[in-house]
């Protein structure tokens, strides 16, 4: 069990926004979450990184208890995430970007960089190589010097991708990265997703978009007004009448697949 | 809009300062530039076409022309200027300071005087009340200010922005009043004199081109270090910072204890200032810390380009030297600096020297 939700409740003055969710991930899959909008699933992310503090329920990461963990203390742990609202470092060049994701995963301080030793300029460079390794998995490299917020809306998200990459993550959480791409982005978009899978991380992905969902998805997770209404894989929650139901009204969100 | 309503308020707050006049002379400069800028603006489209020239500052031929230039100064320039040139250098360490807190790490400080106001009396009581020498003062003083920052830092952790600029300026104004009142301590507003001229190796540094090579030194150990700074993983983390805290969290950043750092990186440049300052004057009082003192910093700092190191440079080079050359229409610096500050949003939002893209 990499990771392990238990009755997590999230209150936000008198709006529940996720109520008593509980739910395991064993390494390695690829695991989605589902759900019209306003279910909670942002909400769980922001809870399982620390960005909020749950009201009730425990978080645990390889059988230890990560709640109320600060944000920066998960990410060191191995639980790396992008934003649904893009949150890249604007001012910054892509590279520089991807070379920030290298925190948690450098060490040198303070003296050593006013000094300069041997040391510090190894590792500066191998962050560098690393963040340009991490910017051609993603197949960005060719914008390595361009300012992050003068790339397209589509390669942004891929930026944020590598970044979240760069942290050296075992888990990483992806919130809506399809959203605003065109089909043909759409399809790079599920490759990387798999070949990020290959490479044995633990994907976490909240999506709109069926077309990815029911294409790289081991396990599907239905969230609607903050409750689990159902999981299973994706055939079982294609035919699940209760998640057809939360859809009402765009129940063809199915039909679009056959 | 955002600026020009946030400079509107700068002069309004600074009323009680400068007082009246000085605050509705900055008003108007202000007032007549935005007039002219609509003006401009209604009238063509000159405005978008208009771009000032790169100014190519990372030349190292240039860096070498400068340098020899500076070491030569003390011998051609009269005593005058020569004190305009320190009092620069002074202000380019402290600008540096600030720029570590305002322009890397975006935590709007408006209070940065009152670590040059800890650094120069630290040195100061050090000096003749604890009779020290020269090297213990200065890095006691360093330690001090550092520490300060550091504690300042705790108050300022939630707030972002104008919250923070409030909290900051307030912390100023207690600083300023502290030394103000504390008479047993500080001799109030008489201030402290007598400071002894510092001994360097033996060497006793009386004259002013002594003062000159000594500020000269410091500033470029101050840019060296600085920079190394800048471009590590620190460096990254401020900027990491400034543009997006909740992502840098996101990137395991702890951003609690970067703008720890940053507060105390910041103010220990303002020490070294302060030291230099005391030193040179061998005299202290609470007037030369005042609110003014901190808004003219933050102006050196967004003047010059936010977070660009050779930005700092030349924008603390420029509001030294310039109202020196301009003495003679006193009346209308603050005019002439309202209006340079309006013109700078207008043509060149991120300074004159961009520190990034
Ligand atoms: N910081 C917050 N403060 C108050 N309410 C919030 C906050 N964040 C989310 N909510 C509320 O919690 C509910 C769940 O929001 P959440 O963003 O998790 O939904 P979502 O499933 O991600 O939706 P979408 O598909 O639109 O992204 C919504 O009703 C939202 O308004
Ligand atoms: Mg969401």
């Amino acid at each position: 069990m990499i990771l392990e939700i238990r009755y997590l409740t999230k209150v936000f003055g008198g709006l529940k926004a996720l109520e008593e969710v509980s739910f395991r991930v064993m390494p390695g899959v690829t695991l989605s979450i589902i759900g019209p909008n306003g279910a909670g699933k942002t909400t769980l992310f922001n809870c399982l990184t620390g960005m909020f503090p749950p009201t009730k329920g425990r978080v645990l990461f390889e059988d230890n208890d990560i709640t109320g963990k600060k944000p920066y203390e998960i990410t060191k742990l191995g639980v790396a995430r992008t934003f649904q609202n893009i949150r890249l470092f604007g001012n910054m060049s892509v590279l520089e970007n991807v070379m920030i994701g290298q925190h948690a995963r450098s060490k040198e301080g303070f003296i050593t960089a006013i000094m300069g030793t041997k040391k510090f300029l190894r590792e500066e460079s191998e962050i560098r190589t690393k963040a340009f390794e991490y910017l051609e998995f993603v197949g960005i490299a060719d914008y390595a010097d361009a300012v992050a917020d003068s790339l397209p809306y589509g390669d942004q998200r891929r930026l944020e991708i590598a970044r979240a990459l760069a942290t050296e993550p075992k888990v990483i959480l992806l919130d809506e990265p399809a959203a605003g791409m065109n089909p043909q982005e759409t399809m790079g978009l599920m490759n990387l997703i798999n070949r990020i899978s290959d490479w044995g991380k633990t994907v976490i992905i909240i999506e709109h978009d069926m077309k990815v969902v029911m294409g790289i998805s081991d396990w599907i997770i239905v969230l609607d007004h903050g409750v689990k209404i159902a999981e299973g894989v994706p055939r079982e929650i294609q035919n699940n009448p209760d998640v057809i139901e939360a859809y009402l009204g765009k129940e063809d969100i199915f039909d679009a697949l056959t | 809009m955002k600026t020009i309503l946030f400079i509107l308020w700068l002069s309004f707050l600074s009323v009680p300062f400068m007082g009246l006049k000085g605050g509705l002379w900055l008003l108007s400069g202000i007032v007549l530039a935005y007039c002219i800028f609509l003006i401009i603006k209604k009238s063509s489209n000159l405005l978008k076409e208009f771009r000032l020239p790169e100014i190519p500052y990372n030349l190292k031929i240039l860096y070498a022309l400068i340098f020899v230039i500076l070491l030569v100064l003390p011998f051609v320039l009269k005593d005058y200027y020569l004190d305009v040139i320190i009092l620069a250098g002074i202000y380019i360490i402290l600008a540096l300071g600030l720029n570590v807190v305002i322009g890397f790490s975006g935590l709007l400080n408006l209070g940065f005087a009152a670590f040059y106001a800890i650094g120069a009396y630290s040195f100061a009581l050090l000096t003749t009340n604890a009779g020290l020498g020269f090297w213990t003062s200065l890095s006691s003083t360093l330690f001090i200010t550092a520490l300060s920052g550091f504690i300042l830092a705790f108050p300022a952790l939630r707030l972002r922005g104008d919250y923070l600029a409030i909290v900051t300026l307030g912390f100023g104004e207690i600083a300023r009043l502290t030394l103000n009142n504390w008479d047993s301590l500080t001799r109030g507003p008489n201030g402290i004199s007598g400071i002894p001229s510092p001994f360097v190796f033996g060497f006793e540094l009386s004259s002013l081109s002594h003062y000159y090579y000594l500020v000269f030194i410091f500033v470029l150990i101050a840019v060296f270090i600085v920079r190394r700074v800048y471009h590590s993983r620190i460096g990254r983390a401020w900027l990491a910072l400034r543009d997006d805290e909740m992502a840098a969290e996101a990137m395991g950043i702890d951003t609690t204890k970067y703008k720890f750092l940053a507060f105390s990186f910041g103010a220990f440049w303002a020490g070294l200032a302060g030291t230099l300052f005391a030193s040179k004057m061998r005299f202290v009082s609470p007037e030369s810390f005042t609110f003014m003192e901190s808004v003219f910093v933050a102006c050196m700092v967004i003047l010059g380009g936010l977070g660009s190191i050779p930005g700092v440079i030349v924008g603390s080079l420029i509001l030294v030297v310039l109202p020196e050359v301009l003495r003679e229409f006193q009346l209308y610096r603050m005019l002439a600096l309202g209006i340079g500050i309006i013109l700078m949003m207008v043509f060149r939002p991120l300074g004159l020297i961009r520190s990034k893209g």
